[in-house]
């Protein structure tokens, strides 16, 4: 273990390396992966923007510095980007309050 | 994010404008110790090593570095403040050259070469060799910077000359951003002349590419995609045409390079160029096709290593002693810098070099 911190930038560049510790998953996931990302009915870039978004609602630092630089390599600006991420946001703080609604029906049920 | 700068790393004296310097920073560091390989031991590994050149083809001259724009990543360090320009002797001594040379291509770059007074003589006399594609790279707002330039695009026009013009984004802030303020709608007005006179229309003989560069420590995305993109957006929003979109990578020389280290992006960018490299662009690369004429008639394998100053490995080193056939048995001189060619799909002049 060469560093102290949980997460090191220099860490995303050995990403490919978890093929080594178990090749047949790894390969799979990374085929599967590739293909995920390819153009289809959704074009690469969308993919990328949605990734983006994806990527801070996981709020995963390897993703969001992989996938910011993805998507200025396409060309998208910094305020489609900057629009994708509340996108993710609003579902992100839709899915916490729309809860609120177990919430209620727990509270209606157990008050008199 | 840097400042953008108003003068050449030559003019401020900062020690990037030794070429040197920058080819010792290329071999230092992490291609020094080993962490990342070098571009021949790279090349190496399939055979490709030394670098030679194929069949001539283009003809790539230089005919000064002055420039009415300071762009943060030019890799010539072009600017207001270079005086080396190209004087009529030279460039007759390029014109016997252009009459017997095997390639069909002639390209004339600079900094801006429109700014080389001497540049409408060069190109009236060039045309009259007969060459099949004759391209200036123009940087457009040229066409705009002063009344003397106003009739670029009926110049071009006559001589049939195939422009080819910078363009790094499609709206106005990544564009300024990287080339100055003002520099947007400036090039919108002249591709606009040039669309009036025929240019970059559908089917018209008037060939007007543009080149798109990254604005930032990132490779450019993929070419066909990002035409498609240009084409729609700058019809769309300013009723503008051109053929080719060319997406080209920023090489770590220059500005670039000044960049990149003031930025503390040099490690990571040098990571994407050696893993993005693709070794079936190797074969492509500029230097296999082109010589390229300095301002002052200096030979060298590209653009590229004219400003890292790195002479042919020849016994022709000047024009004045040109020989095709002696110049085209030789090896390629590269560095590091030879990764921003054979990234991804490769990267020219041309833009994409891998099929
Ligand atoms: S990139 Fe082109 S337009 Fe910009 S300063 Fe350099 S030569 Fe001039
Ligand atoms: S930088 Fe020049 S010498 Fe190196 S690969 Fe590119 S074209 Fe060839």
């Amino acid at each position: 273990m060469a560093n102290n911190n949980y997460y090191d930038p220099s860490d995303l560049r050995k990403f490919g390396k978890i093929t080594e510790w178990s090749e047949e998953l790894g390969t799979k996931f990374f085929d599967y992966y590739g293909k995920v990302f390819e153009e289809g009915a959704l074009t690469a870039r969308e993919k990328a923007l949605i990734a983006l978004a994806v990527a801070h609602t996981e709020q995963c630092p390897y993703c969001i510095d992989a996938y910011t630089k993805d998507t200025l390599q396409r060309g998208v600006t910094k305020e489609q980007m900057m629009e994708a991420i509340h996108v993710g946001a609003a579902i992100k703080s839709g899915a916490t309050l729309v809860h609120g609604t177990m919430m209620m029906n727990k509270v209606n049920k157990l008050e008199m | 994010m840097t400042k953008v700068k108003t003068q050449s790393l030559h003019k401020r004296e900062d020690e990037l404008a030794n070429a040197n310097r920058q080819l010792e920073i290329l071999s230092n560091g992490i291609f020094q110790s080993g962490e990342l390989p070098t571009f021949a031991k790279k090349i190496k590994e399939t055979n490709q090593f030394p670098l030679r050149p194929k069949k001539l083809e283009i003809l790539q001259i230089n005919v000064g570095y002055m420039c009415n724009q300071v762009c943060e990543h030019c890799h010539v360090d072009a600017g207001p403040d270079r005086k080396e320009i190209m004087t009529v002797e030279t460039m007759k001594q390029c014109l016997d050259v252009i009459k017997n040379t095997g390639a069909h291509t002639l390209d004339l770059t600079g900094g801006a070469p429109e700014m080389n007074p001497n540049f409408r003589w060069f190109v009236e006399e060039a045309s009259k060799a007969g060459i099949k594609d004759f391209i200036v790279r123009s940087n457009l707002t040229i066409i705009r910077a002063n009344k003397k330039y106003y009739d670029l695009p009926d110049f071009f026009k006559k001589h049939n000359v195939h422009v080819v013009s910078s363009m790094p984004h499609w709206t106005r802030g990544k564009t300024d951003k990287q080339r100055g303020e003002g520099v947007f709608d400036q090039s919108i007005k002249a591709l606009q002349e040039l669309n009036a006179r025929g240019y970059g229309m559908p089917n018209s003989e008037l060939k007007l590419d543009l080149v798109y560069n990254p604005n930032g420590a990132y490779l450019p995305g993929d070419q066909a995609a990002m035409e498609k993109d240009f084409k729609k957006a700058l019809k769309e929003d300013f009723d503008i045409q051109f053929h080719n979109l060319f997406a080209i990578t920023n090489l770590p020389i220059a500005r670039f390079l000044d960049y990149l280290i003031a930025s503390e992006n040099y490690e990571d960018y040098m990571y994407q160029l050696v893993e993005a490299y693709n070794p079936s662009a190797v074969a492509n690369v500029m230097c296999t096709n082109t010589i390229s004429i300095s301002w002052d008639g200096w030979l060298y394998d590209c653009d590229f290593n004219q400003m890292l100053g790195l002479k042919v490995a020849s016994k022709v080193q000047h024009i004045k002693d040109y020989n095709e056939a002696i110049l085209n048995d030789r090896n390629i001189l590269i560095s590091q810098h030879c990764y921003g060619c054979t990234a991804g799909a490769g990267s020219s002049c041309q833009g994409t070099v891998a099929e």
